[in-house]
């Protein structure tokens, strides 16, 4: 439970910062370190167990189905990165409250500082594959509001968003490489991963896993080429670039490396495209540190350079170089979080960043400038301090490797070509700024910074001594304990001492600081020589090369949609149908086994009247009311076949619909042309359009034959068993509606109701020529309301209500129910419109259809909450008989309520289309208020 | 009968098909209705065909499938809303844009064709 609190307190106290930010700064502060801090109190006392070797975890399922599950583990790496994040976390808190300014939202500030802080804590906790992704992306997400954090300024949006979209992409990468390794394994599970190595290394996948795996880890920890985005994220305020980018959030790239160590490891492809990526951003980093005259963009490339040497430790393969790693791993994030400490406060207390201006600081805040000298120091690699300790570590492992065989010499020398240049920028960091002569019309006069503003750098800086001089008492252990998470394995034996003897790496170390004075000393030529190259600004590239591929994007959708729609639909219709016929293409044959029926003359005449309505509505299209004729025998025809094949309700249905359908058609052709051109396009274009659709209506024919002649095996056995003993109601059909599918059900009728709404919309503000004749020049006739009509519509409606009541009531048993028997009262509603005008309804009609529609969606929602106070699921149907002298033995079923809302909201939504459309040309027409 | 049946949806298909890429409103909406009708049908096919079966319990020793059947009811009834829907959204357009062409405006070439119509109607008037 310990370890879930570990990551549950900083959760919780995202919100207290935002919460405490009224009571002042101090208050909010130490409210923010609270959390954190108690965690890192847990972190402590789980210490022993810990380095004792036993790994505490947690595990609760959340959807197993998926392989989806709470899971988190502390074991050594993990704990050092817990280690790193709360404890400089809490430093930099401390520090953050003086650097803020007051205009600065601290709450907010602090809020996705403790995001970040509780996303990175999940990543190292996290014993779920898809759960380590997931706090991955929050640590991407987090870390661009931070360096959003003035957003006021244009460097920070779009660093921030070059920051997002490089790591989002490698994030993207890192979930296909997770999603591809537990496709493998079988489990997200990591400890199962952990085990499977052998079998991961032979997977034929292995390639293409390593690739989007390593493309995760190198975009997050800056590696070449993809570090430009690093220096540009030093828009963000220094606290922020002293946690995020370069103790944490840059390290989860190399922390990921290190726990899929002993899984993705072991092969050549690993050692060589890890040590190479590792070489080259050293050597990149190291180099193009020296000439930043930015304070924090040398410390940006020098962070990328330490990134890399990291990395080149994880790909040589000797026995103890993820050792190594590790240790350069706390080493790295101690001196830099420092350095970057003290550049804020430099920057904070003279009001400028730039080298060039920066001079003779020491006058000005002596115990700053020992402070980062000190730092910078360990940076170069000087005895007695902690920088030193891993720097020889990895001279003797580059010495030990033969990746490339006979040319392996050149990592030892490559490796301190770069130390080299290490050296000479730690020298610049130290002689430019606080040396070097007088500062150059700097906005602030220097000045040391409040008391407890150092005080972070000074814990930080005490630590590198400590580290540097007694390195096997302060974190031997420790680091035995991670380096063996990481390899999963045994450690090694090591020795953690000062002094080794008189070695190759420590002439290696005396050669790079040697080499590093010359060249800071000899600066002027080197930055001669690089002044010839152009500067590149990776920002102006980045938005560039993103611009051109929206662009490219732009082009690519002109291609797909010109604005054209046929053109779009015939190109969207061509690819479904290679998609449908592309599977076709592996049945064997069409015909199944399935016994067929034997043909009658009914059934070829219905499908030559088919065949003849649907040839007819395409050749009267443009005669577009002996279309609507051919239409209706299209309709008909479908409802015969329904009940021809067994399915009444279904016929009923079809045949209502009909009605109110070419009825709708009749009433929109009087708007719309009813003549239309014979030929609307190119001969060529209709000659296409044909093709197409002979072959999309083949190939339907042919899914349709193939699955007819196939049996069948359904899952409606349940249904008709339980049909009546359940749902009280013997028409499985209307069972299955209201009961079984009730939630279906309701859902439909909620978008009949909107799409009648919409409709009423489109209505209300339409602006219609009225045509007084047609399009021959007839006028129209002048008896709107033959008597003859009205007389019959009339005696006819209590007709039809009554059938529709009885439609209604049979439909739980027999053929019928609520959509049935609704369009059949709305035919008999729009009978009387047609017959009598709207006047006329209105005044013995006066109804809503949209309060029709809203209390019989209401009722339904009414009939399935019910259930609840029985204690029954949503929508469980309740039914039982009665006895009515004179009736006799009846039914109640809970069912018909719902059913009612069905009812009503049929009515409503067919009445409100109708009506409306038929109230148009009269003075009824719906009207807007500003009409 | 299968092969009828079958025969029927194909052509409801392809002639759907053929008027949805028409140029004009209401042929696509009349194609839109074709195309609902053979849905409807090839969605009733999942339960197989079968004759004197229909799914009311007691009037015969065999049912057919009643699933596919509960679910193209509500298809149907949501099919007329939505042609209902785009017929009328289909005279919305042409009172907003005065013509009745899906893309909202004439192709060049009908628009010119269109302009000679008038021109010589006026010239024989």
């Amino acid at each position: 439970m310990t370890l879930l609190w570990i990551l549950l307190l900083p959760m919780m106290g995202i919100v207290t910062p935002l919460l405490t930010e009224r009571y002042g700064r101090n208050v909010c502060a130490a409210m923010t370190a609270l959390p954190p801090a108690i965690a890192l109190m847990l972190l402590l006392q789980q210490a022993p167990v810990v380095m004792s070797g036993q790994v505490p975890s947690l595990h609760a399922e959340w959807i197993p189905a998926l392989g989806l599950n709470l899971a988190l583990h502390l074991d050594g790496l993990a704990w050092l990165f817990c280690l790193l994040i709360l404890g400089i976390g809490l430093l930099v808190i401390l520090y953050a409250r003086y650097y803020l300014s007051d205009r600065d939202s601290m709450g907010q500030f602090y809020a996705s500082l403790i995001l970040f802080m509780t996303a990175m804590l999940g990543v190292v906790l996290s014993a779920n594959l898809l759960q380590l992704w997931l706090f991955w992306e929050l640590t991407s997400i987090s870390s661009f509001l931070l360096i959003s954090f003035w957003s006021w300024r244009t460097d920070a949006r779009k660093g921030a968003r070059m920051a997002l979209a490089v790591t989002g992409a490698g994030g993207l990468a890192l979930l296909g490489a997770l999603i591809l390794i537990g496709h493998e394994v079988g489990s997200f599970d990591l400890a199962t991963v952990l085990a499977s190595g052998d079998l991961l290394r032979q997977s034929e996948l292995y390639p293409v896993i390593l690739a989007l795996f390593l493309l995760g880890a190198f975009t997050k920890s800056a590696q070449f080429p993809f570090h430009f985005w690093l220096p540009h994220a030093m828009a963000a305020p220094t606290p922020v670039s002293s946690y995020l980018h370069s103790a944490t959030m840059v390290k989860a790239g190399v922390f990921l490396l290190a726990r899929f160590y002993p899984v993705l490891a072991g092969t050549d492809l690993w050692f060589v495209v890890v040590s190479l990526t590792g070489m080259a951003t050293l050597l990149v980093g190291a180099y193009t540190a020296l000439f930043k005259h930015d304070l924090k963009g040398l410390l940006a490339y020098s962070t990328v350079s330490h990134l890399g040497l990291i990395t080149l430790l994880l790909g040589l393969g000797t026995a103890l170089a993820p050792v190594a790693a590790v240790f350069h791993i706390i080493n790295h994030a101690v001196f830099k979080a420092s350095l970057f400490m003290a550049a804020g406060i430099i920057d904070h207390e003279s009001g400028s960043r730039d080298m060039r201006k920066l001079n003779g600081l020491w006058q000005f805040m002596p115990v700053t400038a020992t402070l980062a000298m000190v730092a910078a120091s360990s940076m170069a690699g000087v005895p007695l301090l902690n920088g030193f300790l891993s720097k020889e570590m990895m001279f003797a492992e580059t010495l030990e490797q033969y990746t490339f065989g006979a040319l392996s010499w050149w990592v030892p020398l490559l490796a301190t070509i770069g130390a080299t240049f290490s050296v000479a920028y730690s020298l610049r960091f130290m002689h430019d700024v606080f040396f070097n002569g007088q500062p150059i019309d700097l906005p602030k006069t220097p000045h040391e910074p409040p008391r407890y503003m150092r005080v972070p750098v000074e814990i930080l800086v005490v630590l590198c001594l400590l580290v540097g001089m007694f390195p096997d008492l302060m974190v031997g252990t420790l680091l035995k304990t991670a380096a063996g998470a990481v390899l999963q394995a045994p450690v090694p034996e090591f020795e953690l001492g000062v002094w080794h003897g008189f070695n190759l790496p420590l002439l290696m170390s005396m050669l790079a600081v040697s080499g590093g004075v010359a060249i800071y000393v000899n600066r002027r030529f080197l930055f001669q020589f690089q002044s010839q190259f152009a500067e590149r600004d990776a920002k102006l590239v980045f938005e560039a090369s993103v611009q051109s591929l929206v662009r490219k994007a732009g082009q690519l959708h002109h291609l797909i949609d010109n604005g054209s729609m046929q053109r779009a639909m015939f190109l969207m219709l061509l690819l479904a149908l290679v998609l449908m016929a592309w599977p076709l293409m592996d049945l064997l044959n069409t015909a199944g086994g399935r016994p067929e029926l034997a043909l009658n003359w009914g059934v070829v005449f219905c499908t030559a009247l088919l065949i003849a309505g649907t040839l007819l509505t395409i050749w009267w299209s443009h005669q577009r009311l002996w279309a609507l004729l051919a239409l209706s025998i299209v309709g008909l025809v479908v409802s015969v076949a329904f009940a021809w094949f067994s399915a009444p309700d279904l016929a009923l249905t079809q045949l209502s619909v009909e009605v109110v359908t070419v009825l709708l058609f009749l009433l929109a052709l009087f708007f719309l042309p009813r003549h239309g051109p014979i030929m609307d396009g190119p001969l060529r274009i209709m000659m296409r359009d044909l093709g197409v659709s002979v072959l999309f209506g083949s190939v339907v024919g042919t899914i349709c034959y193939a699955l007819l002649t196939r049996p069948l095996d359904s899952i409606s056995g349940y249904f008709l068993e339980h049909s009546k003993t359940g749902g009280g109601g013997t028409n499985v059909v209307n069972v299955i509606l209201v009961d079984f599918r009730g939630f279906d059900t309701l859902g439909e009728i909620t978008v009949l109701g909107i799409a009648a709404l919409g409709i009423y919309k489109l209505l209300a503000r339409m602006t219609l020529a009225m045509p007084s004749a047609d399009d021959d020049g007839r006028a129209w006739a002048r008896e709107r309301h033959p008597a003859l009509l009205a007389l019959v519509s009339q005696s006819l409606l209590p007709l039809a209500l009554l059938v529709s009541a009885y439609i209604f009531l049979r439909g739980h048993n027999m053929p019928g129910g609520g959509f049935i028997a609704g369009l059949i009262t709305a035919i008999a509603l729009i009978q009387q419109y047609v017959a009598h005008g709207v006047v006329w309804m209105k005044q013995r009609m006066p109804l809503s259809y949209e309060a029709l529609i809203a209390s019989g969606l209401l009722i339904a929602l009414t009939a399935g909450l019910g259930s609840w106070l029985f204690g029954h699921n949503f929508l469980k149907t309740w039914y039982d008989y009665f006895y009515l002298p004179g009736v006799g033995k009846f039914e109640l079923a809970s069912a018909m309520v719902f059913d009612l809302g069905v009812y009503l909201t049929v009515i409503g939504a067919t009445l409100l289309i109708l009506a409306n459309l038929g109230k148009l040309t009269t003075s009824e027409r719906i009207r807007t208020g500003d009409e | 009968m299968e092969f009828a049946y079958a025969l029927g949806v194909g052509f409801l298909t392809g002639a759907g098909v053929f008027l949805m890429l028409r140029g004009r409103t209401f042929p696509v909406i009349l194609g839109l209705t074709l195309l609902s009708y053979a849905v409807n049908l090839f969605l009733f096919a999942s339960g197989r065909l079968t004759i004197n079966a229909a799914p009311i319990l007691g009037t015969a020793s065999e049912y057919t499938d009643p699933l596919p059947q509960a679910l193209v009811l509500t298809a149907i009834v949501i099919g007329f809303a939505m042609t209902a829907f785009v017929l009328i959204l289909a005279m919305r357009a042409r009172a907003d844009l005065g013509n009745d062409h899906v893309d909202g405006h004439l192709p060049p070439a009908q628009l010119s064709a269109r302009a000679e119509q008038r021109r010589e109607r006026r010239e024989h008037s």
